[in-house]
């Protein structure tokens, strides 16, 4: 395993940066999600617009990896639709299964694909799925 | 001086003939579980191929043997924690089927309406929820006797939690998480003196330091022997003989009884009352060939070798601005537990590190949730020793630590 592949600079930038991580005034839906196993605990906050996401953030503590996905998955789904934000997280979550590979398709994730090589480190997958499952949890 | 070459022990282990991530592999997760030396690994294997029948249950040599030789793992047993005979010694899964035994059988037949149990705020998950379910089912009370900032407990506080209306006390020998041994000693005594029996969880302290349970004068003491160079999936349970006979069954069905009838059954004496169904012959054998090896190293031995590769640690560790320790500054209150965190990484990305390194830590909660709540920490990074790590494995956890930080972009 390289280390290098996990904790790359944009995983480093988002986990220090916490430009998302901070309360909504007034959000419509807060949904906690936690790994009990190792301690990773956010709290994911969206503003609704009818069927527009039209803020999100995130608040709470955790690894490196989870804050960084969190973050990461925050700036992709501001602006967008409920279920686009829903076939997000199936793309993500496919990523991360390894059943999705083709990188055009993947393109749609954003900077989140630089989570493709946490399938490598089975001990660390679910710290990278927790923000994406929580907002599943979230909208549907 | 010590009497035992870590370095030349170390070889009796074939875990460690083999690279992690292309470095030697430094095993610091031994409060999870321990790895098994030849001499266990082979006795196992002996008993295999010549002595493996279904002990208690037939007059052929095969039954007769396993017979025997679950009876001599059990008289091991009873030496090393030095019980007064094996009708105190039951074997289990492991701590955690100790300790539910002891609360569905003792608890749920003698604790009554507002009786209080105590336990502490450190306690494993395992010595935490048997007890409120009895507390549920029999409208008792749980107390906690809390720690202070070193992670000790206070005697005002063992004073103020242990009352008269206390029926139990449950309490780890030494935390799981802090790495303090309690004062057991004093909880017994003030316990005893308000006419409660004491429960004595000693998953993390039989591996490392001598247990007598009768100078201790605990009423209960359990253990695992998968964090004792042992198999997973034997445990035990000691109980004095007088409370263990006057307690219903926990599990029922063969080789517990003594006669069946269509409505009706009797018991078999202890032990075999609380061993029910076919127990785990093979790792009550690899428990015996472990507390040979233990003891041919000498427990005394090992804890004191603990002491130094702890200190020596703890020296190096407080060098460090960034590095935070929990639990007693004071060794002689401590085993050979660090639970630690460092300022701006969480301890997963710590664990993670450090195995790039080739060293074995935990992080998490450790399965005492009410501890890390209380402590106001979502989680703890823990390095725990044991008798054949040597001080090169604590270099090389060192150097690790000083890189963490670095690979999450601090500069160190
Ligand atoms: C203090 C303490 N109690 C209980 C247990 C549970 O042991 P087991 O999982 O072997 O039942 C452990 C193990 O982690 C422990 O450290
Ligand atoms: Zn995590």
């Amino acid at each position: 395993m390289d280390l290098n592949s996990i904790y790359t600079q944009l995983i480093m930038e988002h986990n220090k940066s916490g430009h998302n991580k901070r309360a909504l005034c007034n959000p419509d839906v807060c949904e906690r999600g936690h790994n009990p196993s190792c301690g990773d605990d956010i709290t994911l906050e969206l503003k609704l617009n009818g069927n527009i996401i039209e803020d999100a953030s995130f608040e709470g503590v955790g690894c490196a990896i989870s804050q960084a996905s969190t973050s990461m998955m925050i700036d992709l789904i501001k602006g967008k639709t409920v279920d686009e934000a829903l076939e997000m997280v199936e793309k993500f979550l496919g990523m991360i299964k390894k059943e999705i590979t083709d990188e055009k398709e993947l393109e749609k994730l954003g900077d989140s694909i630089v989570l493709q090589n946490i399938s490598n480190m089975p001990a660390r997958v679910k710290c990278a799925v927790l923000s994406w499952h929580t907002l599943k949890e979230a909208v549907s | 001086m010590l009497n035992f070459d870590p370095e030349k022990l170390k070889k009796d282990f074939p875990i460690f003939n083999q690279e992690i991530n292309g470095r030697p592999l430094i095993y610091l997760d031994n409060g999870a579980t321990t790895q098994k030396p030849n001499q266990v690994i082979n006795e196992i294997r002996r008993y295999n191929e010549t002595s493996h029948g279904n002990p208690h249950r037939g007059a052929h040599q095969l039954s007769i043997r396993a017979t025997e030789e679950y009876d001599n793992a059990k008289e091991k047993v009873k030496s090393f924690i030095n019980a007064k005979s094996i009708e105190e010694i039951i074997f289990t899964r492991n701590t955690t089927e100790s300790l539910n035994l002891i609360a569905y059988s003792y608890g749920m037949e003698f604790i009554k309406e507002n009786d209080e149990i105590v336990i502490a705020i450190s306690e494993h998950h395992s010595n935490i929820i048997p007890w409120q379910k009895v507390a549920k089912d029999k409208n008792a009370i749980l107390k906690y006797m809390y720690l202070d900032e070193e992670g000790r407990i206070p005697i005002d506080e063992i004073e103020s939690k242990i009352t008269s209306k206390t029926k139990l006390v449950s309490i780890a020998h030494m935390s799981n998480v802090l790495g303090t041994i309690h004062p057991i000693r004093e909880i017994i005594e003030r316990a005893h003196e308000l006419g409660a029996v004491v429960v004595v969880d000693g998953a993390q302290s039989t591996p490392h330091i001598k247990v007598d349970v009768q100078d201790l004068n605990a009423d209960f003491y359990v253990f695992s022997g998968h964090k004792m160079l042992a198999p997973m999936g034997i445990g035990v349970l000691y109980g004095k003989k007088e409370l263990l006979e006057n307690m219903p069954p926990f599990l029922t069905g063969g080789d517990m009884i003594e006669y069946v009838y269509e409505q009706d059954a009797t018991f078999a004496p202890l032990p075999f009352k609380f061993e029910a169904g076919t127990q785990n012959v093979e790792g009550a054998i690899g428990l015996g060939a472990a507390i040979d090896y233990l003891q041919s190293v000498g427990l005394n031995e090992i804890e004191k070798y603990e002491k130094f590769l702890v200190e020596y640690a703890l020296n190096k560790i407080l060098d460090i601005p960034y590095v935070n320790i929990q639990g007693p500054k004071d060794l002689s209150m401590r085993g050979g537990i660090i639970s630690f965190t460092i300022d701006d990484v969480h301890p997963h990305d710590i664990s993670t590190i450090l195995d790039s390194y080739g060293v074995a830590v935990r992080a998490g909660h450790h399965c005492a949730q009410p501890l890390m709540r209380y402590l106001e920490l979502p989680a703890t990074a823990r390095a725990s020793f044991y008798l054949y790590n040597t001080k090169e494995d604590i270099d090389q956890f060192i150097e690790g630590i000083k890189n963490v930080r670095k690979w999450l972009g601090y500069g160190s």
